[in-house]
């Protein structure tokens, strides 16, 4: 990230955006309340570079990431903002062809490729549908594609029941950038990967982020992966971001209790570290019902009285690193655009 | 065993001659299963070093399927001291649970079978042979020395009991004599307090779905408590779980094993749980112990390259690399080892001799054992060892 970046660099900017989904129940199955899945979240991404989103399951990760690629119909408010225009203006057949520009990789690679279909022709499909490349070259680009992603060529004609694990990820890869998009949502890509193969997993994406000037939103559960592969990262808890900022800075500096909470969670492979680990008690709280004023202060050790009917707003402590907390009134500075403040400090 | 066909496939006639072999070696060992009123001498021997609750000498678990043999377990030989904590650390498929499995008798039938070796469970003045060991002595050993807490909580639970129901199950058949219903249920709801449930007699109405992961595991735990065992096996027990539920159950187990005094065989490939809870670790590949050690020995000296480079391919928070290493190839077929190094293939520091048998255990520390050719040198060989026999 250089300085002389601004505002049109962002490739993606979310604001406020908010997804309910509806519960039905009662009498006639009308709606009976919202499960708040996604609840006033807003981030930017910078080009080329790669965003982190962690949090616990349950938290509204993937459905921020689904949300942003509009695979869930309609977002309840907020805006989407790809390359500057709204993700959801779009006409269907103009969101077919932005399709081939914003890209998904699933985070379970047995269950996200058709067990009926060869490899080649799960990577080729959409690349022949958008026409991608002239029908002449297609055979030369799947292959080329498949190379990329540390594939052979003779596989083309297996189905993925043949693969492991790691290669089927490997085909979830080549499938998505094959399509040459700009932005990708890896939707926690090596969770069910070993640590070995997740190593090599994580130096493609890199190495495919380097040569094609990739943009990933990157979600993960995993901290010490999140903090390998990001430039920024943004906390989650319960449908809203807690603290988002640059991956030192976070890592570093956490400001929100329950970023503190969840980095002192990570077990480290060293027998005599005794750090003081903050134990969270109990449970994620119900999305359907989230308690009131700020929503971690049920478990929080460092809960206020006002935590328990305010809300806290977004504060700014340090250049771009942003924190939703009580405990910081009065420091840093209030941030009410969310999205564009942080190219100010950028550029300052 | 029959030999593959040039395409890689088997053909019809060498699958029924593999499962004519097959079922010939397993029918025979499930018989001697299976017989009633043996003889103690046939299954009880002595510890070689009554401090070990468990000693597993050189075990061998082979699945019989219709694919060839494949050798889970292929001679795995390390000990569990009382009251300490083993952990024992691997990739997938590398035949970590298969060895706990063991222990319990727990495998697959009839194609899952313990063919050589010895597992002896230290129980009190003698020891028992669990290889050797019929059904009818297993069931005894089940759940009141050894009990096993499951990684999936979700599926370790019958959801349609209520949580009081199963764990007072578990205490009736293993625990119950001479005990009322009343009993047993105060017992239940103790348990339940022990493992850090605070609304225990709404829990134990309640039923699997209306709890948390947390929660459900917790309720596993309690169960695996629930006659006062003398070793734990937890397979995996956290890796459902989110970081921040990690956390408490550890701290939960942690705190446990301090209380019962139980020794607890740990299996997990998260390095960094390994780390926080075991005293003694152990890692495996393929299917055998490639190092052993003290978990300073392990974390602090890794010798072994494939440790070395489980090590490096983790990311560590607080700690940057630009690039991860990652081991190259992938692990050899179960079906077809080779007859040298398993771990050659995939190793960036060979030398001549690992073209050789696979090599013997090296002990470089009274504690620290590795098995690989470039300590020769370093440390004594251990002469039993079965590499060099084959």
């Amino acid at each position: 990230m250089s300085d002389t970046m601004n505002q049109d660099d962002n490739i993606l900017e979310v604001k406020h955006l908010k997804k309910y989904f509806p519960i039905q129940g009662g009498f006639f199955n009308h709606t009976v309340g919202y499960v708040k899945a996604v609840d006033d979240v807003s981030f930017s991404i910078k080009r080329g570079t790669t965003m982190g989103l962690v949090g616990e399951s349950g938290c509204g990760k993937t459905t921020t990431g689904r949300t942003i690629l509009r695979l869930d119909g309609e977002k309840t408010f907020g805006d989407v903002l790809f390359n500057g225009k709204e993700v959801y203006d779009f006409s269907n057949k103009e969101m077919n062809e932005k399709r081939t520009e914003m890209q998904i990789i699933f985070q379970d690679p047995f269950s996200s490729l058709q067990p009926r279909m060869p490899i080649g022709e799960i990577i080729g499909e959409a690349v022949r549908e958008h026409g991608i490349v002239p029908d002449k070259d297609y055979d030369a680009y799947v292959e080329k594609v498949m190379d990329e992603c540390g594939l052979q060529p003779f596989q083309k004609q297996r189905y993925p029941h043949e693969f492991s694990g790691g290669q089927r990820q490997r085909i979830c890869i080549a499938r998505a950038i094959a399509l040459k998009p700009e932005f990708v949502v890896c939707d926690e890509p090596v969770s069910a990967l070993d640590v070995s193969i997740q190593a090599q997993i994580i130096n493609l994406l890199k190495d495919l982020q380097e040569k094609r000037n990739l943009t990933y939103l990157f979600i993960s559960h995993d901290l010490s992966v999140v903090e390998h592969i990001s430039d920024t990262v943004g906390v989650m808890y319960l449908g809203s971001l807690v603290e988002t900022g640059p991956t030192d800075r976070i890592f570093n500096n956490p400001l929100h209790p329950y970023t503190q909470a969840l980095l002192s969670a990570v077990p480290t492979p060293d027998p005599n570290a005794h750090m003081n680990r903050i134990v969270l008690e109990g449970n994620i709280p119900s999305p359907a019902n989230p308690p009131a004023g700020c929503k971690f202060h049920t478990r929080c050790a460092k809960c206020m009285e006002c935590c328990k009917t305010d809300a806290p707003e977004v504060r700014e402590l340090e250049p771009g690193h942003r924190v939703a907390c009580h405990l910081y009134n009065g420091q840093g500075k209030a941030v009410e655009d969310v999205t564009s403040s942080s190219n100010d400090a950028d550029e300052a | 065993m029959a030999n593959k066909s040039k395409d890689g496939y088997l053909s019809r006639k060498e699958i029924r001659e593999i499962s004519r072999y097959n079922r010939k070696i397993t029918s025979e060992i499930e018989n001697k299963n299976k017989r009633k009123n043996v003889p103690e001498s046939e299954y009880v021997c002595e510890m070689k070093d009554s401090n070990n609750e468990v000693e597993f000498d050189n075990v061998h678990t082979y699945f019989f399927t219709d694919a060839g043999t494949v050798k889970s377990v292929d001679g795995v030989t390390f000990d569990i001291p009382k009251g300490k904590t083993v952990g024992v650390v691997g990739e997938s498929g590398c035949g970590k649970s298969v060895t706990s499995l063991s222990l319990m008798k727990l495998l697959q039938r009839p194609q899952g079978q313990i063919v050589e070796g010895a597992i002896r469970f230290n129980v009190g003045d003698k020891a028992i042979d669990v290889t050797k060991a019929p059904d009818e002595v297993m069931q005894k050993l089940r759940g009141n020395e050894i009990s096993m807490i499951f990684q999936e909580p979700m599926t370790a639970l019958n959801p349609v009991f209520r949580i009081g129901e199963q764990v007072d199950e578990v205490i009736e058949l293993h625990d119950g004599q001479g005990k009322t219903k009343e009993d047993i249920k105060r017992r239940t709801i103790e348990l339940l307090q022990i493992v850090g449930i605070a609304n225990t007699e709404g829990v134990y109405q309640m039923y699997p779905h209306e709890l948390s992961g947390g929660m459900r595991q917790r309720i596993v735990i309690a169960m695996a408590l629930a006659c006062n065992p003398k070793m734990i096996i937890a397979d995996e027990p956290t890796t459902a779980l989110d970081v921040t539920i990690q956390a408490q159950i550890l701290e939960l187990l942690k705190n446990l094993k301090d209380k019962i005094n139980a020794s607890i065989m740990f299996i997990t490939h998260d390095l960094g749980v390994i780390a926080e809870m075991a005293d003694y670790v152990v890692v495996m590949y393929a299917g055998r112990v490639v190092e052993q050690g003290t978990a300073e020995d392990i974390f602090y000296h890794p010798a072994h390259p494939y440790t070395i480079g489980l090590m490096d391919s983790k990311p560590v928070v607080g700690k940057k690399v630009d690039k991860l290493y990652s081991i190259p190839g992938k692990v050899p077929n179960p079906i077809n080892m080779p007859n040298y190094c398993y771990f050659k293939d995939r190793c960036e520091k060979c030398i001549d001799k690992c073209d050789g048998a696979y090599p013997s255990l090296v002990k470089l520390s009274d504690t620290h054992m590795v098995s690989c050719y470039r300590y020769y040198e370093e440390g004594v060989v251990e002469s039993k060892s079965e590499g060099d026999a084959q």
